[in-house]
């Protein structure tokens, strides 16, 4: 009960075939764990490989159910716990529309200046902020924006890998 | 063109046939001799090719929940996969409940169903359903095949996944169209999974610590279940054998009985709620438990908070998702429990280990003062049958006859676990994972195709039988000797167990009201109605049933409010077992957190 409550950035490799994704969210949703993020993306095409990058809580105990649960699902190769294994990138997009005049649009745009988030997309009363890093910093630039007008957001979720100069493999079932 | 695939079989071209006569061609490529099915429209060209062969016997049961219960029956006691043909729609939603089962009990079936056809997917055809997306969350795996020449691939994958690892059951979604489209036919040898292999061998290290603990322990019990089963007569023949070189006791799950010898003096019988008092205190007081294929289900552990403080625990498993869920362990070793247990079997030979005999001396005492409480015994009065007397009485009869048991679920279920032994696997089938009822019939039909002049008997409840009693039709149209043995207490006594006990006797929808006369009912399907009322009738009646080799119904009127103990009640450990209606020390039974579990 007192247990400590764990965040764990996943990088999953399936096989890219149709129902994949439905298993892993089924696992996930049957078994009464937690998403926080999810994104999931083709990333070896001869292979024919899927990535999902999952982010998930719980307690240590079910941290290591949620991985041998979806080391249980037959489409899927690996699975690495990159929280486990050390230091790793983590990244976010998101796309922030914001809508404002005067003063707060020249705000907005020094504010986007400073994190590096550039424009893709701009009206009179409006601009599409493409910004990207860590999701606190993501976070703390669509705080910043809903202070100077209003605004909309889309987000990718996260994509994580491991630091270093190490290529991980796609078979580690077992791991 | 039959000339063309002729010759070009001949000089070892690819075969194009069929995608029906495909999945004819690929059952018997894995050997498959029989299939449970049920026809529908969009399995048609399947059964015309069924038609058209001789080497895949097809037994047409009454209801598609059936073909899959006869299907795990089957293969529970061959250890082969069991095999599954449906229609699309209402025939794949039928057989979701038995998929369930075999998924929660871990038992290898592939299971076929007919889908409408591909460009008609998505929009509502006639007997159309989202077969993959409903059956997802109850199969280990399940396909849709959309192109022919994939499917005997598919097929050939599907037999792999439910039969290594975990087993399990897998369902193949056949469209129509792909049915009667041609395609090329590839063989079993040509085919490998491009990613799913699950780790059998062990870890030496594992091993090594296993080892250590095992040879150490002072205060040790074997809790064995279904996996050792699953994992085939060797690993039961090596677990037996490691029981006796160590001489420690050995306790069996509901799912691993007949795992060890249920007679042999080591066994301690049953774990669990309504297991042996010897079983239930032996885990609690053990100083290392080995789980042999067995998964601290919440029937078995009882309060987790509480569950076996004192011991150090090896867990033994194929399924590394199974350890470590329930219950944290010490030493975990994911591997086929054949090859691990085989493995200490040599090495306690190899290094001449010997027990601690002085402390096992003591284990023994302690555990033979707790057996002396006689926890499953019962007073037979002359009046009415004891539900225990009937089953002890059936087992006495069926000594020395190859004896399969099945059951349908409720107290009678734990009745014939407590009180039948079994000294072989593969010969006590009963739904533990679900506790479906209306499983103990169609399986009893499943073990009795596969072993035709054996004794097969389902115990069953008199409202568990009414769950698929339409099967007796098909045991009628093969000539099945099954024997149904009812211990009928125009209750579902289970349910009126637990409203008794933590309910204040308030038996809201228990009761079995209008109740078929059952041995007229036996006459209606063709087979003989038997029926017991008296204590002293029970001896004959069995007899009789023994006798005819014909399907038999016997109706045994038994007392109406027997309750099945000993009983650790919902939430509590293991040390506060209910022995009998007077057994409780006058506290409450039910703690307020265990009434909200099952
Ligand atoms: C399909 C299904 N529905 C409901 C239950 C809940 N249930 C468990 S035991 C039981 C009563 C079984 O009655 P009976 O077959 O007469 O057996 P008895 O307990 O009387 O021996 C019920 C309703 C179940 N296990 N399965
Ligand atoms: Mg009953």
């Amino acid at each position: 009960m007192s247990e400590p409550i764990e965040r764990h950035t996943f990088a999953v490799i399936v096989d890219n075939e149709p129902g994949v994704l439905a298993r892993v969210i089924g696992l996930f949703s049957g078994r009464g764990y937690n998403i926080d993020s999810l994104t999931v993306a083709e990333v070896g095409h001869a292979d024919n490989l899927s990535r999902i990058t999952l982010v998930t809580t719980g307690t240590r105990m079910i941290i290591e159910q949620i991985k041998a649960q979806l080391r249980r699902l037959v489409p899927v190769r690996a699975v690495r716990d990159l929280t486990d294994e050390g230091a790793f990138v983590a990244k976010d997009l998101a796309l922030v529309k914001v809508v404002n005049e005067g003063a707060n649009r020249r705000e907005a745009l020094r504010i986007a200046d400073i994190f590096g988030a550039t424009v893709a997309d701009t009206t009179l009363s409006s601009f599409v902020f493409v910004m990207t890093g860590s999701p606190d910093k993501v976070d703390s630039f669509i705080e910043l924006m809903g202070a100077l007008g209003r605004i909309e957001v889309a987000r990718s979720g996260i994509v994580a890998i491991a630091r270093g100069s190490e290529i991980a493999g796609d078979d580690e079932r077992g791991g | 063109m039959t000339t063309e695939t002729l010759t070009s079989a001949r000089e070892g071209q690819p075969t194009t046939m069929s995608g029906a006569e495909m999945v004819l061609r690929a059952l018997v490529d894995q050997g498959v001799e029989v299939v449970f099915g049920y026809p529908g429209g969009a399995v048609l060209p399947i059964y015309d090719a069924l038609f058209k062969q001789n080497s895949v016997r097809h037994i047409l049961v009454r209801h598609e929940q059936a073909a899959v219960h006869a299907a795990e029956g089957y293969a529970r006691s061959t250890g082969k996969v069991g095999v599954v043909l449906v229609t699309s729609g209402p025939g794949a939603t039928n057989a979701v409940t038995g998929l369930t089962d075999a998924l929660m009990d871990s038992v290898p079936i592939v299971c076929l169903t007919g889908q409408v056809p591909t460009h008609l997917i998505g929009n509502d055809a006639f007997q159309e359903c989202d077969t993959t997306g409903i059956t997802r969350p109850c199969t280990k795996h399940n396909y849709l095949v959309k192109d022919v020449n994939r499917l005997a691939q598919t097929i050939h994958e599907a037999f792999y996944i439910a039969r290594s690892g975990r087993p399990g059951p897998v369902v193949v979604d056949l469209p129509k169209d792909v049915q009667f489209g041609e395609g090329v036919y590839v063989g079993p040898e040509n085919v490998r999974h491009n990613s799913y292999r699950p780790q059998t061998e062990p870890d030496p290290a594992a091993i090594e610590a296993a080892f250590e603990l095992i040879a150490g322990a002072k205060r040790p019990l074997f809790y064995v279940g279904g996996g050792t089963v699953n994992s085939g007569p060797d690993a039961c023949r090596a677990l037996t054998e490691l029981a006796r070189l160590t001489g420690y006791p050995v306790t069996m799950t509901l799912m691993g009985l007949g795992a060890f010898p249920g007679t042999d003096p080591q066994s301690l019988g049953m774990v669990g709620m309504h297991g042996s008092y010897e079983a239930n205190l032996a885990m609690h007081e053990c100083d290392v438990m080995v789980a042999v294929g067995s998964r601290f289900d919440d029937r078995v552990t009882g309060k987790l908070a509480a569950f076996s403080p004192h011991s150090k625990k090896i867990h033994i498993d194929i399924d590394p998702s199974s350890i470590n869920k329930n219950v944290a362990v010490d030493v975990p070793v994911v591997g086929d429990v054949g090859a691990v247990v085989g493995q200490l079997v040599a090495m306690w030979k190899g290094r001449g280990a010997k027990a601690d005999s002085r402390a096992l001396a003591d284990w023994w005492a302690k555990i033979d003062r707790w057996r002396a409480v006689d926890c499953f015994r019962y007073e037979q009065p002359d009046s009415v049958i004891k539900p225990q007397y009937a089953i002890q009485r059936l087992y006495e009869a069926c000594k020395g006859r190859e004896t399969f048991i099945t059951t349908e679920v409720g107290q009678h279920q734990m009745w014939a676990a407590q009180f039948f032994r079994f000294d072989r696997p593969n010969h006590w089938m009963t739904s533990g994972g679900l506790g479906t009822m209306g499983y103990g019939l169609p399986a009893a039909m499943g073990v009795q195709i596969a072993h035709p002049d054996a004794l097969v008997i389902d115990i069953a409840g008199e409202a568990s039988i009414l769950m698929n009693i339409q099967e007796m039709s098909t045991i009628g149209q093969y000539r099945l000797p099954v024997k149904v043995f009812i211990l009928n207490n125009e209750y579902m006594g289970m349910v009126r167990q637990w409203q008794e006990l933590l309910h204040g006797g308030r038996y809201s929808e228990s009761y079995s009201a209008s109740l078929p006369d059952f041995v007229k009912l036996a006459d209606a399907f063709g087979a003989v109605g038997l029926r017991a009322t008296k204590p002293d009738e029970v001896d004959a009646v069995i007899r009789e049933m023994l006798a005819v080799d014909r399907p038999v119904i016997v109706d045994v009127v038994v007392d109406k409010t027997e309750n099945c103990f000993p009983m650790i009640p919902s939430g509590a450990a293991h040390n506060e077992m209910i022995l009998g209606p007077s057994g409780n020390s006058g506290e409450q039974t039910v703690s307020e957190e265990g009434m909200v579990l099952v």
